[in-house]
């Protein structure tokens, strides 16, 4: 058949081995650039589920301690909306209640990022013309990147659930466990395929596609916290995360609803296919919206941009800050009662290092939670300086009469600002919610309060991620490293008794323990003093280097 | 005469690979100075030099009168700059890019900024991801070229230009000279170059072998020659002309290339033989640049015939 006779409007049928010309090619092209991206992705999330079942399981070992111990918290609906429900009340089921939806969650992130990566960024970036240039068939990316996903959501999900079997757990259970988080992952790898076609952009992609995962969350909570039998708990079916929950893993392990993932993905891929077929290279159904043809009056300098270019973050980010917050304020009505363990009690103070109220010592760990999240806020804004150098955006800048100090400055000044107005957010949220919700909860002023002087830690790493921009901008990804450190060394060290050096690295270690302690005013300023310190000896580097 | 640019002995090198190597760069006031060079010559490296953006390894360089590391801020206000790249903030459409550099610089000509957004046909509500590289160029050059400043860097402008609007950029190009303002135009596009530039520096390997106007370069280089001839020409007789390179006889017809210094004298001497039609073709650019790009060790010493693949109707003599 030759597609120059074929009459308009019915397009030949193409056969298979055309359309996935290449296929194996690109596949192996997908991998070579994932190579260390997949298997560290893969590795965090086995390590996030035998890791917290571990910790878990050594501080209840039994089915009895288990159920006693967390029955506060597991008849807290706020706590079952985020977590999911309960598949039972054994020491297992409890030991993977946080890591099965948190995990299925992040591994449906990853089959996401890993088909956008290989599909719509490609083409957006333009490098997908170049191979579609050569003997590269219609199909042969999006084939490859579902394939890909697919190969990563596989193996984080068989990985984590052998490694829990083998830490002793119930076989069939820790089956359950992987099928819960492969059903949400493949089912959102079929999504994804879907999403890349419709949206026009890399950035409208991930857009969609973030939307689409909070959706799903979102819908799945509200069913979760649903008496079940009711049609609202009965919306749950509909959302992946929804299956993952329902597979209750170490309880009814439904294993059959991998079956819902597996025909998602088939479906997605197939609809994914007829839109690849039916539209050009590069568009999208969703067509990439035009911008205004004059600049904003307020668009007159380097921090106006900057902000302006992060207004989608800014965004999220106060959403998400507040929406933690109204769990963690709503939480304080149920600590009490979870607080009547001392073994959880004494969890919390090592955490928080809080010694005041239950609900101050509850207050303090989710704070030092959250700070890190916020710190990871910060350090994200401060490295688009190396993004912006890197795309060449930096030299367009700094050609006009745009000092460093100011182009600098601006990336500094935005993270440090967003950062203390998140942080103030969610002291706000937690002290209108809280009060309402446990009569011992600390005011208003408090919640304020104790957000505020976590602050200087935060600063901390905007001081690392600046230094490191500033001086050495190819190690500026290191920050994430320093943090993720200092939040490894902060969480888990008190229960793993680090010698107290290790501890002393962490700037999130010193922070005075609020609310219920009193604010410490020396490690607070040393802090800051450190945070200005690396401020501005990454400036100074800065200065003095090449900008190219 | 004032210099507004200019360079002595520019090193830079990045880790083993030397971008300059000693380069000597002069731009006088009020002219278009074409800054040739094949691919990786140097030319963007000298320009972020020129910028401030990169620090000299040894050398000075002035633009403006002043020192463009030291400087940079207050030097930039007094210059425009089209990166050979130009890449766009994605989110941001065109208007709001030409807005954002032209404030950045300290103002914007209305009326000119109009006119250079029509002349250019430019849509500027497409964001930054939806231009082609002709269109994003545009974005630059008309947020360059509407701004009062008495220095334009120009980065290989017109790359990814249609025709049609490499014509628009050629006028406002004269516009600009009219105006009296400076403009180093850096290109590897040499017809471009031959039109604008009042003076050209020819770069490669990091270092200037050859500046000055368009005919002292031509100077250094040879004419072709075709002259039909009343009567028939000898190949032996020919042989004794000197200077003569390249040489086809075909009975009336002489085709040849003559060094310059010989010219005059070929032309007298064709003269006295009774001339029934000549053409003199001076040297494109093209020719001088492969001259010079193809001439490992000869910067200053005797010109070479081009012999390049791309000129095959050139054969040895």
């Amino acid at each position: 058949m030759t597609a120059a006779t074929a009459p308009t409007g019915q397009a030949p049928t193409i056969s298979l081995g055309t359309q996935l010309a290449g296929y194996s090619h690109l596949l192996r092209l997908a991998w070579r650039r994932d190579r260390i991206l997949v298997p560290s992705s893969v590795l965090g999330l086995v390590v996030l589920a035998v890791g917290s079942a571990q910790a878990t399981l050594a501080l209840y070992p039994t089915d009895e301690a288990a159920s006693t111990g967390l029955a506060g918290v597991l008849s807290n609906p706020s706590v079952i909306a985020l977590y999911g429900p309960v598949a039972a009340h054994t020491a297992d089921a409890l030991a993977v209640f946080k890591t099965l939806m948190m995990g299925a969650f992040l591994t449906a992130v990853l089959g996401f990022v890993v088909v956008r990566r290989h599909t719509r960024t490609e083409e957006d970036e333009g490098r997908l013309e170049l191979l579609g240039a050569g003997v590269v068939g219609r199909w042969s990316a999006l084939a490859a990147a579902v394939t890909l996903g697919t190969i990563a959501v596989v193996a984080a999900s068989v990985l984590a659930g052998a490694g829990l079997a083998s830490l002793g757990m119930d076989a069939t259970g820790s089956i359950a466990f992987a099928v819960a988080w492969m059903a949400a992952g493949l089912a959102m790898v079929g999504v994804s395929a879907v999403v890349v076609q419709l949206a026009s952009t890399t950035r409208g992609a991930a857009g969609l596609g973030f939307g689409v995962l909070g959706a799903m969350y979102a819908l799945r909570a509200i069913a979760d916290s649903a008496d079940p039998g009711t049609f609202t708990h009965g919306l749950g079916w509909l959302t992946p995360l929804g299956w993952a929950g329902r597979v209750e893993a170490y309880g009814a392990n439904r294993t059959w609803l991998l079956l819902l993932g597996v025909l998602t993905l088939v479906g997605g891929t197939a609809v994914a296919v007829a839109l690849l077929d039916r539209r050009d290279l590069g568009a999208g159904l969703i067509p990439a919206r035009g911008g205004p043809a004059r600049a904003g009056r307020m668009l007159t300098g380097p921090f106006p941009l900057v902000t302006k270019l992060a207004r989608g973050t800014i965004i999220g980010w106060a959403v998400g800050v507040a929406l933690g917050g109204v769990v963690v304020g709503s939480l304080l009505g149920s600590v009490a009662d979870m607080v009547d363990d001392p073994a959880i009690k004494d969890l919390l103070e090592k955490l928080g290092g809080s010694t005041g109220t239950v609900e101050d010592v509850y207050l303090a760990t989710e704070i030092h939670f959250v700070a890190v999240a916020v710190a990871a806020a910060g350090i994200a804004l401060v490295l688009r300086l190396v993004g912006a150098e890197r795309s060449g955006l930096g030299e367009v800048v700094l050609a006009t009469p745009t000092s460093r100090l100011r182009w600098f400055g601006a990336h500094v000044a935005l993270p440090v600002l967003l950062t203390t107005a998140l942080m103030v957010l969610l002291g706000a949220v937690v002290g209108l919610v809280g009060p309402s919700v446990a009569p011992n909860a600390p005011s208003l002023g408090a919640s304020v309060g104790a957000t505020l002087a976590a602050l200087p830690a935060i600063w901390v790493m905007t001081g690392v991620a600046a230094a490191l921009a500033g001086a050495a901008p190819r190690f500026a990804p290191f920050a994430w490293g320093v943090l993720l450190v200092a939040f490894m060394v902060t969480e888990v060290g008190p229960l793993t008794k680090l010698p107290s050096w290790v501890m002393d690295l962490s700037p999130f270690t010193h922070l005075s323990s609020l609310p219920g302690g009193s604010f410490e005013v020396v490690p607070a300023a040393v802090l800051t003093l450190i945070a200005l310190a690396l401020v501005l000896g990454g400036f100074l580097a800065y200065r003095r280097r090449d900008v190219a | 005469m004032t210099d507004v640019i200019s360079t002595t002995g520019l090193r830079k090198s990045f880790g083993h690979t030397v971008a300059l190597d000693g380069l000597d760069l002069g731009v006088r006031e009020g002219e278009v100075h074409g800054f040739l060079g094949p691919n990786g010559a140097g030319k963007s490296t000298t320009i972020r030099i020129l910028l401030g953006l990169l620090r000299a390894d040894g050398g000075t360089a002035t633009v403006l009168g002043r020192d463009p590391w030291r400087d940079a801020t207050d030097l930039h206000r007094r210059l425009a700059y089209v990166p050979g790249d130009v890449v766009l903030w994605p989110s941001l459409s065109g208007g709001e890019v030409i807005d954002l550099l032209g404030r950045l610089r300290g103002g914007i000509d209305e009326g000119r900024r109009r006119r250079l957004v029509d002349r250019f046909e430019l849509d500027e509500t497409k964001k930054g991801k939806a231009y082609s590289k002709g269109n994003r160029q545009k974005v630059a050059l008309v947020a360059a070229l509407a701004s009062d400043v008495p220095l334009l860097v120009l980065d290989e402008p017109t790359a990814g230009l249609d025709p049609l609007m490499e014509e628009v950029f050629q006028s406002e190009l004269t516009a600009l000279k009219d105006d009296g303002r400076t403009v180093l135009l850096s290109s590897h596009i040499l017809s471009e170059v031959e039109r604008a530039c009042d003076r050209v520096s020819i770069v490669r390997a990091g270092r200037i072998v050859d500046s000055g106007s368009l005919a002292d370069l031509r100077h250094l280089t040879r004419t072709r020659v075709h002259a039909v001839l009343v009567t028939p020409l000898t190949d032996a007789e020919v042989a004794t002309w000197p200077g003569l390179h390249d040489v086809a006889v075909d009975g009336t017809e002489l085709r040849c290339s003559v060094d310059a210094d010989q010219l005059g004298r070929l032309v007298a001497t064709l003269g006295s033989r009774g001339v029934s039609g000549l053409t003199c073709q001076p040297p494109t650019l093209e020719e001088l640049f492969l001259a010079r790009y193809q001439t490992p060790t000869d910067a200053g010493g005797s010109p070479q015939a081009p012999q390049s693949p791309h000129a095959p109707q050139e054969q040895p003599a």
